[in-house]
């Protein structure tokens, strides 16, 4: 498996393109952390578990990402600034099919 | 005031597995949490969820590590002052520390043991006009004391967890609870979810949805809330609003304490987890180091080394040596003692 080449804008608006491994079973919020793209504390508070809404972003390319599940869609039903196109990045994976990705954060609650 | 050996910021697995710690080299603890209960993220984010790298336990949830954890230090006594968040510091000339909460709580130790997690937690609060004047008038974030509810009109909004079980506590005590959420779905257990449906069945809990708490109406206090549901609006007459959509943490005033803090963590030195302020130490997630995992089991490693500094700063120049538990047993400061039993030494005759 290689790699996958992402564009992540972070919440400056600042974009930032970088590489992830697809066999590391890494998922995106991860990747966001592994670049220091948003300070430590305000992304990924619940370590990953759809249990809070601090990996909030927005996917503004066409690649194929896996439907929510539940505990995703109903996060999101209580998170704030909320979009058409907000995901929680800790749902995520990082497969081939995300080649290509751009996501943006969204602005920290 | 509370004067105590080591006063503990923070009342996640790390601060509760320092009690024990410094319980066996006879250093009382004091804890203080701004949550209502112990156990931090463990209890308030994830109690329902397993953990699997606790040594020794394959998989434990994390509401019952929490629960392990406050037994295995219970015979240490620990104080506890919940639902404040430590706000000032002060170190006097004898070297104590005097620190103080947003209630005015104020406690005393020569050892400061931050292990505040991500911070203190502060609740998200709904975007709606004009609520922080409700404030403490019938508005509340968190549920401390459940007796005041008891006979009483109440409105809950939220949808996971701690919104259906408090509904359920508070109908159990008689409250008149209406419970609101944004969607037809809640996310929570399924018992909690189903013994909430029960409820509704008998009347006991009123629950409105999909819809939103848009108003709060009263002039010196919370009088009645207007809850936007589909295309109509409904007045609820109530004595409380509890809006409980989850927290976030915030580094808070500690990040005012002359700490050095990088990336929203505390600097400290890998040989006893002290910071640049002598006598306040940072242990667990708060704090960060060359190599720094964020793990509970890395916080336990820290919270033990750091207490054998912490009796030199309490006990100056006396002498101490590491003892095993299975050897020397467990004195609790309530009297009890725990101890091996003895081996049986016994010929075998004829």
């Amino acid at each position: 498996m290689s790699d996958i080449k992402l564009s992540i804008i972070d919440r400056e608006g600042e974009t930032h393109k970088l590489t992830a491994p697809t066999d590391m079973a890494m998922n995106l919020m991860e990747v966001i952390r592994l670049y220091n793209l948003a300070e430590e504390g305000t992304i990924g508070i619940c370590g990953g578990m759809a249990m809070c809404a601090s990996c909030q972003c927005y996917i503004k390319s066409n690649n194929h990402i896996p439907k929510m599940e539940d505990e995703e869609e109903a996060m999101l039903s209580e998170a704030f600034n909320v979009k058409e196109n907000s995901r929680l990045s800790c749902q995520i994976k990082i497969t081939e099919e995300l080649e290509g990705l751009i996501c943006e954060l969204a602005p920290e609650e | 005031m509370i004067k105590t050996d080591i006063l503990i910021i923070g009342a996640g697995p790390v601060g509760l597995f320092t009690v024990f710690e410094a319980g066996l080299l006879k250093l009382k603890c004091h804890l203080i949490d701004a949550l209502a209960k112990p156990g931090g993220q463990c209890s308030e984010i994830y109690p329902k969820k397993p953990i699997y790298d606790i040594p020794g336990f394959p998989e434990i949830l994390a509401g019952d590590l929490t629960k392990n954890l406050l037994d295995q230090c219970k015979q240490f006594q620990p104080g506890f002052t919940l639902g404040e968040r430590a706000d000032t510091i002060k170190k006097d000339n004898n070297g104590v520390f005097t620190v103080t909460t947003n209630k005015g709580t104020v406690h005393q130790a020569k050892v400061i043991a931050i292990a505040a997690g991500l911070g203190s937690f502060e609740p998200r609060k709904p975007k709606i006009n004009n609520i922080s004047f409700y404030e403490g008038k019938g508005l509340e974030y968190m549920i401390k004391d459940p007796e005041v509810y008891r006979n009483k009109r109440v409105v809950i909004a939220g949808g996971g967890d701690s919104a259906l079980d408090w509904s359920i506590f508070l109908a159990n005590i008689n409250a008149e609870v209406t419970l609101v959420h944004r969607r037809n779905e809640f996310r929570g257990a399924l018992d909690s979810v189903e013994k909430v449906g029960e409820l509704k069945q008998k009347n006991k809990i009123k629950v409105i949805t999909p819809a939103e708490i848009i108003k709060i109406n009263g002039e010196k206090k919370v009088e009645s809330l207007i809850i936007q549901k589909e295309e109509r609006e409904i007045i609820v007459d109530t004595d409380y609003f509890i809006p409980l959509f989850g927290l976030s943490p915030k580094l808070g005033p500690i990040g005012d304490w002359g700490l050095e803090i990088e990336k929203n963590a505390i600097k400290v030195n890998t040989y006893d987890y002290q910071t640049n302020v002598p006598g306040i130490f940072a242990i667990g997630d708060i704090n960060t180091y060359p190599g720094k995992l964020k793990l509970i089991l890395c916080g336990f490693h820290e919270a033990t080394l750091m207490c054998q500094s912490a009796f030199q700063i309490i006990n100056p120049g006396k002498k101490n040596i590491l003892k095993y538990t299975t050897v020397s047993g467990v004195d609790g400061f309530d009297g009890s003692r725990k101890e091996a039993p003895k081996s049986v030494i016994k010929s075998i005759n004829d």
